[in-house]
């Protein structure tokens, strides 16, 4: 560990990320442009599923002002977008082909991109480009039976089998089976700012430079090398500021290609904007499954099997991400419980929507509500609390770290540390929960539709298996961390310079933190997964440690000190029993450091070091969401009356930016659980393209939220005991409104289906279910 | 083709001389014509708020104008809240409150409260959160974005 001052870790210090954002001198992609740069509007289908018979691009390509007009034809060297994770044949026949080849399907795909120089120009001349498609039946529902994909092939792409121990025998022996049929609904991220990107193509150098890139950048280049059968180090990815991220955007698409493809054909940059309409239909959707669920379980409601039959509506094509959320649905929809035996089959279909990835807590919004409404549906069978059914199978401290055989993001889950029915007391005791039920329970009696919900569950985060940084101090005593990360307006650049500052021993504000530049550092796995404050500040630990020892290795020699005796007191290095004595500071090391100095010696020129970190396991933090909601029992609406959210996270780097990240998810949450849905009409249709349709919660909707931040278990898998917190107010938003709204309107079990809307509610009061 | 039109916005209290389409939006302008790329387009359709500049002091949503209805009027964007090196106070205490993340909805919420809190800094909490519920945040969760306007209505109010 580090002798020098425990000073920035721990503290809701000031995001260095803040001033140029407020006076407007952020630069987003849409603010960047380049001398001579053509303008890229692509031509949509208006159809679900169809045959291309014609398109005709001439009146768009007479255009004055119009360069090019492309169809498939005109790539037909360019390969479908490809997997990040590499190659996986058995789904390359479900790849999305950049512009749409011989088939359509779904609304907003790809089937041209017009070049101009004029964006006005591109979008008249797009609307110049006409497409013959003769119909096929639309496929809109996975649970349906499959129809055709292509040639031999269905829209089953593959069937999902994770699992452990004797389902049937458990099933046919218990006391108990519970079942229930749940769906969640199709949202998604939906940043503010809407994607875009700009290829270019510098001859002189042989460089293509993809700027406008986020998330994964050093994953979309080397994605874009494979491609385009280019090196990587011919490939550029530059990110910039980005206006939100949550799993959706930084993913490679159509659209990233064309601009690369055209700017080294065109010979021109080539700048692609998304306006909202295209954002809507055309950036991943993510969440919806069907799962029809059974659970076996005894007398006191111990679960002994649970069997879970699930349908992910994956939309029209496998993208980027492969079968990553439909695998990882399987893996960690036990939760916090022990299941002595298991088994989840996920049929992994494709329908006529928008493609689907992840989205913010993939796979664990969506299970969180299918167990804890199963939770709360035992308690029900068994007239019993669902707090008391959660104390019955959850997994307890003494049996950490908890093994379990099944996978999540290619790992064997192993839970690293935790106290969840701790958790939960210490919740209950916030809540004054005995006092609150019954006053709930009194205000319902007086007619008052009111009630809560708890919803807990087991994050998952800092996938690995490797981050590295490099760390560099200039003779000016400035610091430089440069990092494969990337920042989607979470707070990186502070929380990295932070962790920096402090093993170092200078101020966080001394740190300039480089992110996203593929051209500055080989190795990046970016943000996601809840992995960047856990994996780059663990390498940005090790990597600022071996460059104070590097300064104190020198410092003692021109000190003439042992170096166990100095310490980096602000920037400068001082004995630690004179620390207003002598001094050296660390831009006087860089210079002592030069290539050509004297006292240089055996070492390696500069003040700088590189830190590695490697994780076996996944971290994975735990909370509990807690909901009070109050059912207009007239029109169907649900306000949020109170919410509460418990989380164990290690340890906070900066609590202020954990509260945002937690809170901040929690609205997001809010929207997949009460407001958010893309659906579609029988044509397969979206009807919701605009912000009118696609409700999104304002500052009316959304409540204050409590944050109950614990840093009880720190986990023993990195140096700084840190987990993550990206993705965690999120993950059990719908499940515990959920329970909420059944609370409240004294009806266990109604709720079976998100969003809630206010539809839904009234059909649940009239009697129907949902 | 329409024939372009020479027009004048005045933006921050400078004037900016450009050549557009009768159909430029207003936001179009700004940001390409005039490189004031602060104020930011959501959803060009006048829900999301992100474009929100005052036009006479008054919040407007620049995605749902023509570039040519702003001639003669006094254009302010969030370029123009900063008194020099000096921060308006709704700045700072979005600064001071967390109340950005992502920061690409921030210049909207600045602007619209901007446009009326230097009118009436004693707005009432309830018509305060009217307001802001006519822009979107996405990263937030909003409730460090009404902090940050209360904690600065109350010292513009106190000025």
């Amino acid at each position: 560990m580090t002798s020098g001052n425990n000073k920035w870790i721990g503290q809701s210090v000031a995001r260095l990320e803040d001033p140029p954002l407020v006076q407007g001198r952020g630069r987003y992609v849409g603010d960047i442009s380049f001398p001579h740069q053509l303008h890229m509007r692509v031509v949509r289908s208006n159809h679900a599923h169809g045959t291309i018979t014609a398109i005709d691009t001439t009146a768009a390509r007479g255009l004055p002002g119009v360069i090019a007009v492309w169809t498939a034809a005109d790539i037909a060297d360019v390969p479908p977008i490809d997997f990040r994770e590499g190659r996986i044949p058995t789904l390359e026949p479900y790849r999305q082909p950049v512009l749409a080849r011989d088939k359509v399907r779904y609304v907003g795909e790809p089937v041209a991109a017009v070049f101009a120089d004029d964006p006005y120009i591109a979008e008249d001349a797009a609307d110049l480009v006409t497409a013959e498609i003769s119909e096929l039946p639309a496929l809109l529902v996975a649970d349906a039976e499959p129809g055709e994909f292509a040639d031999d092939r269905n829209t089953e792409v593959s069937v999902i089998r994770q699992g452990y121990g004797n389902v049937d025998a458990a099933l046919a022996a218990a006391p108990i089976v519970v079942e229930l049929e749940l769906a969640i609904g199709r949202h998604s991220g939906v940043p503010l700012e809407a994607r875009g990107a700009i290829g270019r193509y510098d001859f002189s150098r042989d460089i293509l430079e993809l700027h406008g890139a986020a998330k994964v950048p050093h994953r979309n280049r080397d994605l874009l090398a494979r491609m385009l059968n280019l090196p990587p180090s011919a490939i550029h990815v530059h990110e910039s500021h980005v206006g939100g991220g949550f799993g959706i955007r930084g993913e490679l698409y159509p659209e990233d290609m064309l601009v690369c493809v055209a700017a080294m054909r065109l010979r021109h940059p080539v700048k692609w904007l998304e306006d909202r309409r295209e954002h809507l239909v055309a950036a991943n959707h993510s969440r919806q499954q069907l799962h029809r669920i059974r659970a076996a379980i005894d007398d006191e409601g111990r679960i002994l099997a649970i069997d879970d039959r699930y349908f992910h509506d994956q939309g029209a094509y496998v993208r980027t991400h492969a079968a990553r959320v439909v695998h990882m649905t399987a893996g960690i929809l036990p939760g916090p419980y022990r299941v002595p035996a298991y088994r989840a089959v996920g049929h992994f279909r494709l329908t006529n929507k928008t493609p689907a990835a992840t989205y913010r807590a993939p796979g664990r919004y969506e299970t969180t509500f299918v167990r804890e409404r199963l939770i709360d549906a035992i308690a029900t069978r068994l007239g019993v609390d669902g707090n008391e059914i959660r104390r019955r199978n959850a997994i307890g401290p003494e049996e950490m770290p908890y093994h379990r055989p099944l996978e999540a993001l290619g790992e064997e889950i192993e839970y690293d540390s935790g106290d969840y029915i701790g958790l939960l007391d210490r919740l209950l005791t916030t809540l004054e929960w005995t006092k609150l039920k019954a006053d709930l329970a009194r205000r319902r009696a007086a007619g008052e539709a009111v009630g809560a919900g708890f919803a807990m569950f087991v994050e998952k985060s800092g996938l690995g298996p490797a981050d590295g940084v490099r760390v560099e101090v200039d003779t000016t005593g400035a610091v430089e961390l440069v990092t494969g990360g990337a920042s989607l307006g979470q707070g990186f650049e502070t929380v990295m310079a932070q962790v920096c500052a402090e093993a170092i021993g200078v101020d966080y504000r001394q740190v300039r933190v480089t992110h996203g530049q593929t051209d500055r550092i080989a190795f990046g796995i970016g943000a996601h997964a809840s992995r960047a404050t856990v994996m780059t500040a663990s390498a940005t630990h090790h990597g600022a440690l071996n460059l104070r020892a590097k300064a104190i290795d020198v410092a003692a020699e021109l000190l003439q000190a042992p170096r166990e005796a100095l310490d980096i007191i602000d920037g400068k290095v001082v004995r630690k029993d004179q620390p207003a004595g002598a001094s050296i500071s660390l831009g006087a090391i860089a210079e002592h450091l030069a290539p050509t100095s004297k006292i240089l010696g055996d070492r390696e020129p500069g003040l700088s070091a590189e830190g590695w970190f490697r994780v076996a396991h996944q971290v994975y933090p735990y909370g509990i969401h807690f909901a009070v909601v109050k059912v207009d029992r007239e029109t169907g609406s649900t306000h949020v009356e109170r919410y509460v959210i418990a989380y164990d996270i290690g340890r906070a780097i900066n609590p202020a930016l954990v509260k945002g990240q937690i809170v901040g998810g929690f609205a997001q949450g809010l929207g997949g659980a009460l407001l958010e849905e893309f659906s579609y009409n029988e044509r397969g249709d979206p009807l919701a393209t605009t912000f009118a349709d696609y409700l999104m919660p304002t500052a009316r909707e959304t409540p204050d939220v409590a944050v109950i931040l614990r840093e009880d278990h720190q986990t023993p898998l990195n140096p700084l005991g840190i987990k993550g917190a990206g993705e965690s107010g999120i993950t059990g938003v719908g499940a515990a409104i959920a329970s909420a709204i059944d609370d409240a309107l004294g009806m266990p079990g109604a709720i079976t289906q998100l969003p809630i809307t206010p539809q839904r509610v009234k059909e649940v009061l009239n009697g129907r279910r949902t | 083709m329409t024939e372009k039109c020479e027009i004048t916005l005045t933006i921050n209290g400078c004037a900016h001389t450009i050549r557009v389409d009768p159909r430029r939006t207003l936001v179009d302008a700004i940001r390409d014509d005039c490189g004031q790329t602060g104020t930011h387009i959501g959803c060009e359709h006048g829900v999301c708020g992100a474009c929100t500049v005052l036009l006479d002091g008054e919040p407007v949503r620049s995605c749902l104008m023509f570039a040519v209805q702003a001639e003669d009027r006094q254009i302010r964007t969030v370029e123009g809240l900063a008194n020099g090196d000096e921060l308006h106070p709704l700045q700072q205490a979005f600064i001071d409150h967390h109340g950005l993340q992502c920061g690409f909805c921030t210049p909207g919420f600045l602007m619209l409260a901007a446009g009326v809190l230097e009118r009436d800094p004693n707005i009432s909490d309830d018509d305060l959160l009217d307001l802001l519920a006519s822009n979107l945040c996405r990263c937030t969760g909003y409730q460090n974005i009404i902090k940050a306007v209360r904690a600065a209505a109350t010292q513009m109010g106190a000025r």
